[in-house]
């Protein structure tokens, strides 16, 4: 009786789920690296790093049609079923939330390049910092609940997602708290706020790419039921 | 979070009734060897059950056991029990060719009669004695061909061999044929593996509708023609049934991992 990790008879068709996998493996880890890298050119103001990371979105484009054209061409050709099936169309989703995540490091790498003649002070954008390291962090979790067919760390990604949306409402406060303290902070602190939304939108992204795992390793949808999945919405 | 509903099954919930058919720990023996185990399995009324797995799983020896047409293999031997409207039709009781009557039977090769294409249909109805006029005869022939998609195509050729039809029309004059003894169970051994995709089209459309009269137990190698057809599903390896159930669960989700192996492409 086959045991499990069986391959496909067909080898060509084994192979192109390989590359399939590959290739979001791949773009995941650039994606990564552009939200790590548009963040610190934030923080430091670097505008040669940030105009990189500008002109580094189209290759992530690129590779988002790329995994488009190859999912599409496979159902087409290979009628996939069940496990393939579910690998194939949440490849489609991942490597949709993926570009976006993409743009959101683009988003932010356009507003460093705006900041112009101020220092962001440590005090103001420590915040934005740590938030920028929870949400790499939910980001490679969730890649690699796909990766590894991990249902029960999707779950758990999906969950620490509210941690990130507190983290964002507080960072809202205490950017707004700054601002009436003193209007001179307003420029760089309406930047930072920015800056954050942008990154909160990236956890928004890693939640539904752990969905698209939980649905790959499960078959069935992520529900309500799989945990407490709850937004908090920001009320100011 | 975005509440996200499930995908929606395929076929309407319908309510449970009792099953049209069901096996109850079928064994079928071919002499010495054991070709099915211990199979149960229950066919709804009205709907299409599909019986997949690779060649020499026991899908079609199933199928045969539905309407005894095991009995013409003189090595074979059933056990268990296989119920239709609660009645076990391998009781001494059971007259077969009635059987075969309630329970009617398209093959994987179209085989008509080589007869006109009239007497095709009418040869059933004939000697089960249905018609007690040519008019009730021809009533029979003209709504069964109808039924089964291909009178416009035959309404001006009815005394015209059955043999001279394409390969789509033939294997849809021979559902013509099963359905004019009105059966109530209609079995499908493969019956578009030997068509071209436009008559496999048809053929599968015709399924569609004739669910709504008939219950129909289809068996074929195609995974696609399964997962497009049927409501319920049967997974065959090796004599056993692995697995069974909703066809959008089966193709989207199958428990057991040989379903999924085989329904992937991964066993043979």
């Amino acid at each position: 009786m086959p045991t499990s990790h069986n391959e496909h008879i067909v080898t060509s068709y084994e192979d192109e789920l390989t590359a399939l996998a590959a290739s979001i493996s791949e773009m995941g880890g650039q994606v990564e690296a552009a939200v790590a890298d548009a963040t610190r050119a934030l923080l430091k103001l670097d505008h040669a790093a940030a105009k990189q990371i500008i002109a580094h979105d189209k290759q992530i484009d690129e590779m988002h049609r790329t995994i488009d054209d190859m999912a599409v061409s496979m159902i087409a050709r290979r009628q996939p079923m069940a496990r393939d099936l579910r690998a194939i169309i949440t490849s489609i989703h991942v490597a949709g939330d993926l570009e976006r995540v993409g743009d959101m490091a683009k988003t932010i790498s356009r507003r460093t390049l705006q900041i112009e003649g101020l220092s962001l002070t440590p005090k103001f954008y420590n915040g934005v910092k740590h938030m920028s390291d929870l949400i790499l962090r939910q980001l490679k979790a969730a890649l690699d609940a796909y990766a590894t067919r991990d249902a029960t760390a999707a779950v758990e990604v999906c969950n620490a997602d509210d941690e990130i949306d507190a983290l964002y409402t507080s960072l809202f406060r205490e950017l707004l708290t700054y601002m009436m303290e003193d209007p001179r902070n307003i420029t760089q602190c309406t930047h930072l706020l920015f800056c954050s939304k942008s990154l909160e939108r990236v956890g928004d992204h890693a939640t539904n790419i752990a969905e698209a795992a939980f649905y790959l390793d499960t078959g069935r949808q992520m529900s309500e039921s799989a945990g407490d999945l709850h937004r908090i919405q920001i009320k100011e | 979070m975005t509440i996200q509903t499930s995908l929606a099954p395929a076929a309407p919930v319908r309510p449970k009734t009792a099953p049209k058919m069901v096996g109850d720990k079928v064994n079928v023996f071919y002499g010495a060897k054991q070709a099915l185990f211990d199979v149960d399995l229950e066919i709804g009324e009205n709907r299409v059950t599909s019986l997949i797995g690779p060649s020499g799983c026991g899908k079609s020896t199933f199928l045969r056991c539905l309407n005894r047409m095991n009995d013409t293999i003189e090595s074979c031997r059933v056990s268990g029990s296989i119920l239709l409207d609660g009645e076990d039709v391998y009781d001494r009781s059971i007259d077969v060719v009635e059987l075969r009557a309630r329970v009617g039977m398209v093959f994987q090769k179209p085989n008509p009669f080589p007869k006109s294409i009239y007497e095709n249909v009418a040869y059933g109805p004939k000697i089960h004695g249905m018609a007690r006029s040519k008019a009730d005869l021809d009533e029979i022939v003209t709504s069964s061909i109808r039924r089964a998609g291909l009178w416009e195509e035959v309404k001006d050729r009815l005394q015209e061999p059955g043999t001279g039809l394409s390969g789509g029309q033939q294997q849809r004059l021979c559902i013509a044929r099963a359905i004019a003894t009105k059966p109530e169970v209609l079995l499908m051994d493969e019956p578009c593996s030997a068509l071209d995709p436009i008559a496999t089209a048809i053929i599968e459309e015709l399924i569609d509708e004739l669910r709504e009269n008939f219950t129909i137990v289809i068996v074929t190698h195609s995974m696609q023609q399964a997962a497009r057809v049927s409501q319920k599903t049967a997974f065959f390896h090796l004599g056993k049934l692995i697995e069974e159930g909703a066809t959008s669960d089966i193709f989207t989700n199958p428990k057991n991992k040989q379903t999924q192996d085989y329904i992937t492409g991964r066993i043979g």
